[in-house]
């Protein structure tokens, strides 16, 4: 750390790091506030596209803050190219607003680090598999646009059990990793349960998976997620079951710098796209086609053939045709990295509310 | 035959011999059996390795990766080309001989002007590559490096510092060698990463992987300070005193005679630091850099190749094993060759 530009720093470093939290706090309201200037927070209706779009076009590059690695949500390829739903949106972004997936530049974020980075400003955006919840909103100065991954804390059990839900673990041993909430949310299930849930405690997952493979615990506990890639990894993938249902609610999701109004707008109607093109059947395949033959007013307005949308928000009409064309839509992109070719993990949560899950699209019009 | 009887000559050791072959026979078979015979070399995925072997495909598959990171494949060859130089540097200074200052020269100067302008880009025709992007086993090598060319000149100074006359001056230099050697290099690293964003002004960013140059080279050159400075209290005063009757000035006579002494008498604590160093440079996976310890755990994420841990880790340790030992090596030959040229044998 070689200077502290700023009468601020010079004060904050004089706070020391017992000062830490306090200044992070500090901080991120200080940001969210001066953000006013930086970031327009305009009254509803002001200008479109925001400040942040506009900093985009002109950088002609999205910065985008994801996972360092998680299975399914980012990862590298063998060529260490990113892939994932995450990253996928991403892309959708770039896509969308630049006209140009690739003009991406992706900022792999860790747990401890992921808001401090999106408080100062090195990424437009973050989508890094982060539960939306009340104090990251209302304390640490973020918006919640939009949840695009129904996630929830499950159990993967052996077979020989016999048990097919949850609440009928009573007397099981679980092997879980360390940092509370994997276990606190085990601890209440099981006080409000009135049941006894054993938990072995591990670092690192693959050391839990093992254990549990050697027969030390009779499962294993982590975000449904994370188990469909764990299960992959087994020896016998065909004697270990994931339980139907979940302890926790863990809807992950888009966060932003509140502060641009207009930006998380964007977000938020680009992940209802998405969903929207889903619903009505268009594809990566035949976005182009069905932008001249459909007939129906809410892909033609999706795609950008009537109403114009996309200039209503300071961009232009095509924003989601090209977003669509280049990830596809939520299904194919869902299907991309979680279906039976990747993880092979049930949609459940993640499918559309007319079939059964959670994801609603939210009326074009 | 005295080999024999080193192993069973007496009961004790005789037992002690017999239990440790034991334990190889029941362990090394099984290692290459995983490691070699049930191995699977050629595989697209991980579904399609033996289950019982290890899956070195996932390495091969993967290895441009790990040792160049997301450095673009059309241009590895400007990272092949800074090693070869950084290759013949190093050679140079150790066998060159009387040659020697020429190589130092291009070492110091050369490889880290060249080297530069070849890894970043943009100038030259060269198109840029973003730090960013820089990773795997090439990381490792090069924050090694700078961190080194940075630290020796800082940490000559401060164990200088520490041993003046002048209160200010050696107060502070104790005081920094003290700070940094007592902190944890974990901590200071992530402070780099999560507090230096705030201070700095709006839209100013520091690329991650200047920072954590700027922590490690802070940190490495407190330790080989002091390192520097036992060499400089095991050189008799009778040196500086006979320099100094020769009409050197005193600062002439530290420079000219007791450093390149202690500079000779402190190489093997210089190489352990240099060994620590590189072993330390895996931490910078904290602040978002993909050195090969992060690059191989990112790749255990890789749906195709999730949970290969054992194999990943594997490679990192014989990749690590071997450049440590190399620097052993050079640093073994250094003590030999400048340990003959002692005091009034030029």
């Amino acid at each position: 750390m070689t200077g502290f530009p700023n009468g601020l720093g010079r004060s904050l470093r004089r706070l020391g790091v017992a000062g830490l939290a306090a200044a992070t706090m500090l901080m991120g309201s200080g940001l969210a506030g001066s953000g006013a200037h930086a970031q327009g927070a305009a009254p509803a209706g002001a200008t479109w596209p925001g400040v942040t779009v506009e900093a985009i076009k002109k950088r002609g590059q999205l910065n985008c803050g994801i996972d360092v690695g998680v299975p399914g949500f980012a990862s590298q390829d063998n060529t260490g190219r990113w892939q994932g739903l995450d990253v996928s949106y991403c892309r959708a972004i770039a896509a969308a607003v630049l006209g140009d997936p690739e003009k991406v530049r992706f900022v792999p974020t860790t747990t401890p680090a992921r808001f401090t980075v999106l408080q100062s400003g090195e990424i437009d955006v973050l989508i890094r598999d982060s539960t939306l919840t009340f104090t990251r909103s209302v304390q640490l100065g973020l918006d919640e646009v939009v949840p695009n991954f129904y996630a929830g804390q499950g159990f993967l059990v052996s077979k020989k059990l016999g048990v097919s839900k949850i609440a009928d673990l009573n007397g099981a041993t679980i092997c879980t990793l360390t940092g509370a909430t994997l276990e606190l949310n085990i601890a209440d299930f099981a006080k409000s349960h009135g049941t006894k849930i054993g938990t072995l405690l591990f670092e690192k997952a693959d050391e839990a998976v093992a254990a549990m493979e050697t027969g030390r615990c009779d499962g294993y506990t982590d975000d449904t997620g994370s188990l469909a890639g764990m299960r992959s990894t087994l020896k016998n993938p065909a004697d270990w079951v994931v339980l139907d249902g979940v302890i926790s609610k863990e809807p992950l999701g888009i966060h932003t710098r509140t502060g641009d109004a207009q930006w998380s707008k964007i977000l938020f109607w680009l992940h209802e796209g998405l969903l929207t093109a889903e619903e009505n059947g268009v594809t990566k395949a035949n976005a182009d086609e069905m932008k001249k033959s459909s007939s129906d007013p809410f892909i033609r307005r999706l795609l950008g053939a009537e109403g114009e949308f996309g200039k209503k928000m300071g961009l232009d009409d095509e924003w989601m045709l090209r977003a669509i064309k280049a990830v596809g839509n939520y299904g194919e992109i869902y299907d991309a990295y979680f279906g039976p070719k990747g993880l092979d993990l049930p949609r459940g949560q993640n499918n559309l509310a007319s079939k059964g899950g959670l994801q609603y699209p939210l009326p074009f019009r | 035959m005295k080999f024999l009887r080193a192993l069973f000559g007496t009961p004790a050791n005789a037992l002690l011999s017999v239990a440790m072959i034991a334990l190889f026979a029941a362990t090394v078979p099984r290692f290459l059996r995983w490691a070699f015979l049930d191995a699977t070399w050629d595989a697209m995925s991980r579904r399609a390795c033996a289950p019982d072997g290890a899956c070195w495909a996932f390495v091969k598959a993967r290895f441009p990766l790990f040792i160049y990171g997301r450095y673009p494949a059309t241009e590895h060859w400007r990272v092949d080309l800074c090693f070869l130089l950084l290759a013949i540097a190093c050679l140079g200074c150790l066998f060159a001989g009387r040659r020697r200052g020429m190589f130092l020269l291009m070492l110091l100067v050369g490889v880290p002007v060249v080297g530069g302008v070849l890894l970043a880009g943009g100038i030259f025709g060269l198109p840029l590559v973003e730090t960013a992007d820089w990773g795997g086993l090439m990381l490792n090598v090069i924050l090694s490096f700078i961190t080194i060319a940075l630290a020796l000149p800082i940490s000559v100074l401060l164990a200088f510092g520490r041993r003046s006359s002048l209160p200010v001056v050696s107060w502070g230099s104790t005081a920094f060698i003290e700070f940094w050697r007592g902190v944890p290099l974990l901590a200071v690293l992530f402070m780099g990463l999560i507090m230096l964003p705030m201070f700095l002004p709006d839209g100013m960013t520091v690329p991650n992987l200047v920072r954590a140059v700027v922590v490690l080279t802070l940190f490495e050159s407190a330790y080989l300070a002091e390192t520097i400075r036992g060499g400089l209290q095991g050189v008799p005063s009778g040196q500086a005193e006979a320099a100094m009757a020769l009409g050197m000035h005193h600062s002439q006579a530290q420079v000219l005679i007791v450093l390149p002494q202690a500079l000779r008498m402190s190489i093997p604590g210089i190489i352990n630091i240099v060994v620590d160093l590189f072993k330390d440079t895996t931490l910078v996976s904290i602040v978002g850099l993909f050195d090969l310890m992060g690059v191989i755990t990112q790749s255990l994420k890789d749906p195709s190749w999730v949970g290969l841990a054992t194999e990943g880790y594997t490679f990192a340790a014989v990749a690590f094993f071997v450049c440590c030992l190399l620097f052993s090596l050079a640093g073994g030959f250094m003590e030999r060759q400048f340990g003959n040229a002692g005091p009034g044998k030029r």
